[in-house]
């Protein structure tokens, strides 16, 4: 059974206009379909202009990652069904407009450079695998669910005030290696994030989490890094 | 267009961010300055949507052996991959996966704090006795914890990234690969790379269908351009239908929900594979259950008489679907509103891996013909590439393994290229074909729009072209496909802008899936025979005697010519295959 959506989406085009506008569409969907298909049909039958990204379609790239209702989601995890007949789509807040809902993840990318994103374990490696219990997995089995979509970052207010702010996703990224009980340079990274650039510029104000379309809590995350960090005496 | 032109000059570029572009990366940035180009950022790679494996004979969970593993493949394969190639694979297997996990790959643990291994399609143990664990993994996001394990180590190994490049040639000139040609899609600008070598590792192309598991970004671009070069694509026939696609949409749900006990049922409630595969159900190989599933949807015996089965877990502990399939028991929820733990998921075979594609050796260096001739500088790995360790059918957990032994084998491989090889030249005229190709696109206005002619080529090809084919069916889709093909020539765009236009983007895709759906049908048409997932409903049987051969496929004028390369067979002879 299909029904009526309105999508008024915010658009800009760099090459002809100096501001962003509103423009809305009207479609006949079902509600079961997603907010993806809803921009796909868009592009496809009404109007080629139309600029956002895609790729996966079932939320594991995080390509398609957008302002919704005020809320940053992806839009192929989104069903029609759950959101009201008229739908605002906006490009992801704090990150620089490029084009329509496209936005330059560059600064986002980067703030995650910052914390040394890898494993790092200088000792000879064993013949096999190095063992992990599952309970020492189980630390930093959350943590890698992340896809760097980057909802939570451009949801973050500290963010939006301080483009220094390493943000949710970096310091999600930290925890990561921190907890793995593989690696080696928990000390160094710690020392990377436990900064007022870093951990104590987190307020604990949950957007991350409410934004997080994966259902990470990266507040409870940055908390344990904050306590450990005390107990280390790293006070940035 | 800004006139403007960036030029690069690296020791290698390496086209694709997936797992086999990233092994390749980390190897060959050790001997030289290695780019990395993707149309995607790294980490939105199709690599990442893998859900169920890798296959290694780890051993941790029950006694395993190489050799297992290569018999289960070549029989897999219906005995189209070359052995030789497949004992690489194998044998190298262990060392991979143990690599990967000190790379920092979060593999599911047994109590003991092993890599924890469970049940796969067409994986047994003792030549085909019983299923056997094999298949090492990450809960249900596999691909997605290598992918960013790899994408992590090769930033830490300094190769560079070009992230939201698409490239539009990669320029072949006297007997050898002299660079790439790129258009940034940010900006719109061209840019060139001359380098010593390139390798290609762009991934699939099952955007060619209507129903697919595949992303859409995956569109063969990169074959199709080799393709239109003169050089061949290799078994293009063979294309994996995976027989658990979510009803309509097509997502994949993992093969490891049966490796976990997972059955199919059909409209009465029967657990049809025992009737198919007795000794393994429904832990066969996927072509055989795909065919299972469509024979079953076909005889009226989907569910409601409709055309999907069920996947039940509802007899799998809750907790157990909850540690090792939270993304399918997650996507089941939001796209089905079922709760897998309660309700059957219903599915349906959805296109899923292609097995045909750029020929390479086991180095990865492309080849040029049937005869093994090589391009110099020229190399490809992972879905785009055909070595074949494959055949007529991939095995599952096989691709992530052929992905990251043969990427790494051929990141290896480049560097004595990277010290040896003069660097290429992009010429002018190579650039400003390039540029031609944009202008024209930008500039058509009497077309169809570019979706409209694409839903065109992947109904068609659902069609005609899926589980099961024919003669007549072949014949007229091919027909379809040239006047498609000319549609697809006089698109018009509605975005006339440089800066990040996807318009244009979909239409150089489009481009590029006419011609690779046509080497698929012309290949198909040809091969009068069944073997692995290329079913001929004319030809039910395999044919060794005629066909124990891989087709290569050239674009000749308007036309497709194919020639043939005999298999290679080592160790075990051709027998009937039977689970």
């Amino acid at each position: 059974m299909t029904r009526d959506y309105v999508f008024r989406i915010r658009r800009f085009d760099p090459e002809g206009e100096a501001v962003p506008r509103w423009q809305e569409y009207a479609l006949s969907m079902e509600p079961g379909e997603r907010v993806l298909d809803g921009l796909l049909r868009i592009k496809e039958t009404l109007d080629g202009t139309l600029t956002f990204r895609r790729s996966c379609a079932h939320g594991i790239c995080g390509s398609c990652a957008v302002m919704i209702n005020g809320r940053n989601a992806l839009a192929c995890q989104s069903l029609l069904g759950d959101l009201p007949g008229r739908l605002t789509l906006e490009p992801l807040p704090a990150l620089p407009l490029v084009k329509d809902l496209v936005v330059d993840m560059e600064p986002f990318f980067r703030l995650n450079e910052l914390v040394m994103p890898y494993l790092i374990n200088t000792e000879e490696p064993p013949e096999r695998e190095r063992l992990q219990a599952p309970g020492e997995q189980l630390k930093v089995l959350q943590s890698i669910t992340c896809i760097m979509c980057s909802c939570c970052t451009s949801a973050c207010p500290v963010y939006w005030s301080d483009r220094e702010y390493l943000g949710p996703s970096a310091l999600l990224k930290a925890y990561r290696f921190i907890f793995d009980s593989r690696d080696r340079a928990e000390g160094e990274r710690l020392r990377k994030v436990a900064n007022p650039r870093g951990l104590w510029r987190c307020h604990s104000i949950y957007n991350c989490v409410e934004a997080c379309p994966k259902g990470i809590d990266v507040t409870r995350h940055i908390t344990e890094m904050k306590r450990l960090a005390v107990r280390r005496r790293l006070r940035g | 267009m800004r006139r403007h032109l960036t030029r690069h000059t690296l020791d290698a570029v390496v086209i694709g961010s997936g797992l086999a572009g990233l092994s390749a990366a980390i190897e060959a940035a050790r001997a030289g300055s290695v780019a990395v180009l993707t149309k995607l950022y790294p980490t939105r790679s199709h690599s990442g949507a893998a859900q169920g494996g890798i296959a290694a004979a780890l051993g941790n969970e029950e006694p395993d052996s190489p050799e297992w593993h290569l018999y289960d493949s070549v029989k897999g394969s219906d005995f189209l991959g070359d052995q030789d190639a497949i004992e690489v694979m194998c044998e190298d297997a262990v060392r991979t996966v143990v690599g990967l996990e000190h790379m920092g790959v979060p593999f599911s643990r047994t109590p003991e704090g092993k890599i924890a291994q469970r049940r796969f399609g067409g994986h047994t143990r003792d030549f085909g006795a019983a299923p056997i664990r094999r298949a090492c993994y990450s809960a249900d996001r596999t691909g997605h914890a290598i992918l960013f394990a790899l994408f992590e180590q090769s930033e830490r190994a300094g190769v560079r990234f070009f992230p939201e490049f698409q490239v539009l040639d990669i320029v072949l000139g006297d007997g050898r690969c002299r660079g790439v040609i790129a258009l940034e899609i940010a900006t719109g600008q061209v840019h060139v790379f001359n380098t010593r070598a390139v390798l290609v590792a762009s991934g699939g192309y099952g955007r060619i269908f209507k129903t697919t598991s595949n992303a859409h970004a995956s569109t063969g671009d990169c074959l199709s351009i080799l393709y239109k070069a003169g050089l061949p694509l290799e078994d293009m026939e063979f294309f994996q239908f995976h027989p658990t696609g979510l009803y309509r949409l097509g997502i994949l749900v993992t093969e490891g929900a049966r490796g976990e006990g997972g059955v199919l049922l059909n409209g009465r409630g029967e657990r049809f594979m025992e009737r198919y595969a007795p000794a393994i159900k429904d832990l066969a190989p996927r072509d055989m259950v795909s065919r299972a599933v469509m024979t079953e949807i076909r005889e009226g015996r989907g569910i409601g008489g409709r055309e999907f089965v069920h996947l039940d877990l509802r007899h799998i502990e809750r907790k157990v679907l909850e540690e090792r399939l939270p993304e399918i028991t997650a996507f089941s929820k939001l796209y089905m509103g079922i709760d897998p733990a309660e309700a059957p998921i219903p599915v349906e075979p959805t296109a899923h891996y292609a097995m045909g594609g750029i020929p390479t050796d086991r180095d990865g260096r492309v080849l040029a013909d049937e005869t093994g001739r090589t391009v110099e500088g020229l190399y490809a790995a992972g879905e785009c590439a055909c070595l074949s360790v494959h055949g007529a059918n991939r095995l599952g957990c096989n691709s992530l393994l052929d992905t990251v032994v043969f990427g790494r084998r051929a990141g290896a491989a480049m560097r004595p290229a990277l010290e040896e090889l003069p660097r290429g030249e992009v010429g002018r005229e190579d650039t400003s074909r390039a540029r031609e190709r944009i202008e024209r696109a930008l500039n058509s206005r009497t077309g169809e729009r570019p979706g409209a002619v694409r839903a065109e080529l992947e109904r068609t090809m659902m069609q005609s072209c899926s589980v099961f084919r024919s003669a007549g069916g072949l014949t007229a889709l091919a027909g379809e496909l040239a006047d498609i093909k000319e549609r697809a020539r006089f698109v018009s765009l509605q975005d006339k802008g440089r800066r990040f236009n996807t318009e244009l983007l979909d239409a150089l895709e489009l481009s590029h899936l006419v011609d690779l759906a046509e080497a698929v049908v012309h290949s198909a048409l040809a091969r009068t025979e069944s073997r692995g997932a290329h079913f001929r409903e004319d030809h039910p049987a395999r044919d060794d005697k005629e066909w124990l051969k891989h087709t290569f496929v050239y674009k000749a004028g308007k036309g497709v010519r194919c020639a043939y390369k005999p298999v290679a067979v080592t160790r075990f002879q051709p027998e009937e295959r039977k689970y």
